[in-house]
């Protein structure tokens, strides 16, 4: 009841294998240089990585069962070793190609996702604006109709996957018009990148995740036909809050693969260094502090698990949505500040050598502060909780 | 092409590798297995033939009951079918009863076009048992390619020696051993681990492969193994501290031992 079964474990060993051999020795240099590794994309589309949600149809392997689960297994796997190259899995599939696949139309799904799930080409997903981050709905990117053309003018902030050489697609929220109640009408379109007026601004220069992909967008009457509308007109932020709580559980894993990181390397390194003739992990002042390491990373792998056999579960209509919402946010509020604590506390236990690029320990304490605010900061997750748990809120 | 691939289940290399007290042999128990890594390059050039002109990839192994995990591997990398002989009376045996089980198997499946091994195991390392198979089953034997085409009935290899490289033409069907140099071999993708589950293995023991229990195992050995010990353990390397002479130190250090 608390082991995942034996050929999810399987899997895990396939992409630790995978990850020891394409991704390791070749993360330092790819973080130095702010080098996002195109070549790996289709390496793991071969591993099947980008379709486990998918659809045999569209080119995936979607198990029927525990598919999320499995997901989670290779983002965590992936994000033991690095953490740049766990979040463009996991935003590959959780926002680039799950909206199209859960709300795209058959024509939608087969014109882009078969690219997608081999990693020849990855997607995008533009809600974040410079002025609205965890509230979504003061959206101020809009789309109008002209002509059978959606016509989109406004600003993305923050988006992952989206200025890579092989980024095909970034689907946006945009509001369409006013409600009735006077509320926007926020919808989701597809477009495509290359599109006149769509510009890629240059990457952000970040703390962390250097790896990773990361664009501002600017759209200056982009023109798309009014066929690139996701999923139903008005719908985009319910859509949008859909995919919220799978996003969630992924950053709980990728904050878990993070811990187990800081795990082994603080263990390995506290059996081996000698300080004042032994062995600084004789000293229960680090000792004490792997045992905490050991403690976070068995929480965080029982909460994350939970809650995605609960996503899975929930697809299949065993379990309600409320109780994934619930379990996503505790995942990722334990996990992801869990995750901060553990780089600090490895790093510190590496002493002068955590301070050094040299050793990956140094990568992950810089990685690991972004958990704490994507997909929904930690302050976020706890209004979540606090309304669930029925508290009065304004 | 109808194509057969040996493969052996060893113990992980990155494990703690030892012999079983009581008898001298491998200690398959205790640590964990593996599909021998020098095997997944037979694994794969078979999957490579089949996928350029069709046919079927059976994965052969004998050994104890966690050896079916070596098949295991071999069809969810894409191998249609295995086959796992599995008896008591096998513990300890040497190459020699190797090859006549494995023979005896291979014939027992009927026609076959091509046997792949791999060019040793990474335990036993001895790399005999292609040769032997091959003198069993009456095939000529194709060892250590590095490179392979199969075109017209016939097998291609290039075999890579220190001198220069041979190329050697067979007819089929035939025996090749391959390298480590022949290819990638591929992770099993998702798909593959999938698919893997419904794909039939079949358990056969000596019985069904006509072979006697008198003909194997550690009674029939050829050679045996009369005692072991643990390679010692590495010595505290020498520290050079520099005052002054430490460079005359390090070229004396690799002068003596015939570096420079």
């Amino acid at each position: 009841m608390f082991e995942l079964p034996k050929e999810y474990e399987l899997f895990r060993g396939v992409v630790r294998d995978f990850a020891a051999a394409e991704v390791a020795p070749h993360v330092a240099r790819w973080d130095r240089e702010s080098y996002f590794p195109t070549e790996l994309m289709p390496k793991m589309g071969e591993l099947g990585l980008f379709g486990l949600v998918v659809p045999e149809e569209y080119g995936g392997a979607d198990p029927g069962e525990g598919a999320f689960t499995y997901l989670c297994v290779a983002i965590e796997e992936l994000g033991r070793v690095d953490q740049s190259i766990g979040i463009t899995l996991s935003a590959g599939v959780g926002l680039g190609i799950n909206p199209i696949l859960t709300f795209g139309s058959h024509e939608q799904k087969e014109r882009w996702l078969p690219d997608l799930v081999a990693g020849r080409a990855l997607a995008g997903f533009g809600l974040t604006e410079p002025e609205a981050g965890s509230d979504a709905g003061a959206t101020a990117t809009t789309a109008r109709l002209e002509d059978g053309q959606w016509v989109v003018n406004g600003s993305k902030a923050f988006i992952t996957n989206a200025g890579t050489p092989i980024t095909s697609v970034v689907s946006v929220t945009a509001r369409t018009g006013t409600k009735p109640n006077g509320s926007a009408e926020i919808s989701a379109i597809i477009l495509p990148n290359g599109t006149p007026g769509f510009t890629v601004d240059p990457p952000y220069h970040k703390l962390g995740w250097h790896i990773s992909d990361t664009h501002g967008l600017s759209f200056s009457d982009v023109r798309v036909p009014e066929e690139n509308l996701l999923g139903e007109r008005g719908h985009g932020f319910r859509q949008f809050l859909a995919t919220l709580d799978d996003g969630r559980i992924a950053i709980s894993a990728l904050a878990l693969g993070c811990i187990q990181a800081c795990l082994e390397m603080a263990t390995e390194y506290a059996k081996t260094r000698i300080a004042f003739g032994r062995p600084i992990g004789a000293n229960q002042g680090v000792s004490f502090q792997i045992s905490d390491l050991a403690v976070m990373a068995e929480s965080a792998r029982v909460l994350t698990y939970k809650a995605a056999w609960l996503k899975d579960e929930h697809t299949h209509g065993r379990r309600s949505l409320e109780e994934v919402k619930r379990a996503a946010s505790i995942a990722k509020l334990y996990s992801t500040e869990a995750a901060v604590a553990a780089t600090r506390i490895a790093t510190q236990i590496f002493g002068g050598n955590g301070f050094m690029e040299e050793y990956p320990v140094a990568r992950f304490y810089r990685d690991a502060k972004i958990l704490e605010i994507g997909e929904g900061t930690s302050e976020i997750q706890r209004m979540v909780l606090a309304r669930l748990l029925g508290l009065p809120s304004d | 092409m109808n194509i057969v691939v040996c493969v052996k289940h060893v113990p992980d290399a990155q494990g703690d590798r030892t012999f079983r007290e009581s008898d001298n042999t491998t200690d398959r128990a205790n640590v964990d297995g593996l599909l021998s890594e020098l095997d997944e390059y037979a694994v794969e050039t078979a999957l490579q033939l089949v996928e350029a002109d069709g046919g079927e990839v059976t994965v052969v192994t004998m050994g104890p009951d966690q050896a079916s995990d070596a098949i295991k591997k071999a069809l969810q990398m894409g191998a249609d079918k295995g086959v796992h002989i599995c008896d008591d009376a096998l513990h300890g045996s040497d190459a020699v009863a190797t090859s006549l089980v494995l023979a005896k198997a291979i014939e027992k499946l009927g026609p076959v076009d091509l046997v792949v091994t791999g060019m040793a195991s990474t335990d036993g390392t001895m790399g005999v048992v292609p040769a032997m198979l091959a003198e069993r089953l009456g095939l000529p034997q194709v060892t250590f390619a590095s490179e392979i085409s199969v075109a017209d009935g016939a097998v291609t290899i290039r075999r890579d020696g220190d001198a220069g490289s041979q190329t050697i033409r067979s007819g089929l069907p035939a025996l090749v051993s391959v390298t480590d140099q022949i290819n990638e071999p591929r992770y099993p993708s998702f798909k593959g681990i999938m698919a893997a589950k419904k794909k039939p293995v079949e358990s056969w023991t000596l019985a069904d492969v006509g072979v006697g229990p008198d003909e194997v195992g550690l009674g029939a050995a050829w050679t045996t193994v009369s005692s072991f010990a643990a390679r010692p353990p590495r010595g505290a390397g020498t520290i050079v501290s520099d005052d002054g002479t430490g460079a005359d130190q390090l070229v004396a250090f690799l002068s003596e031992r015939k570096f420079v």
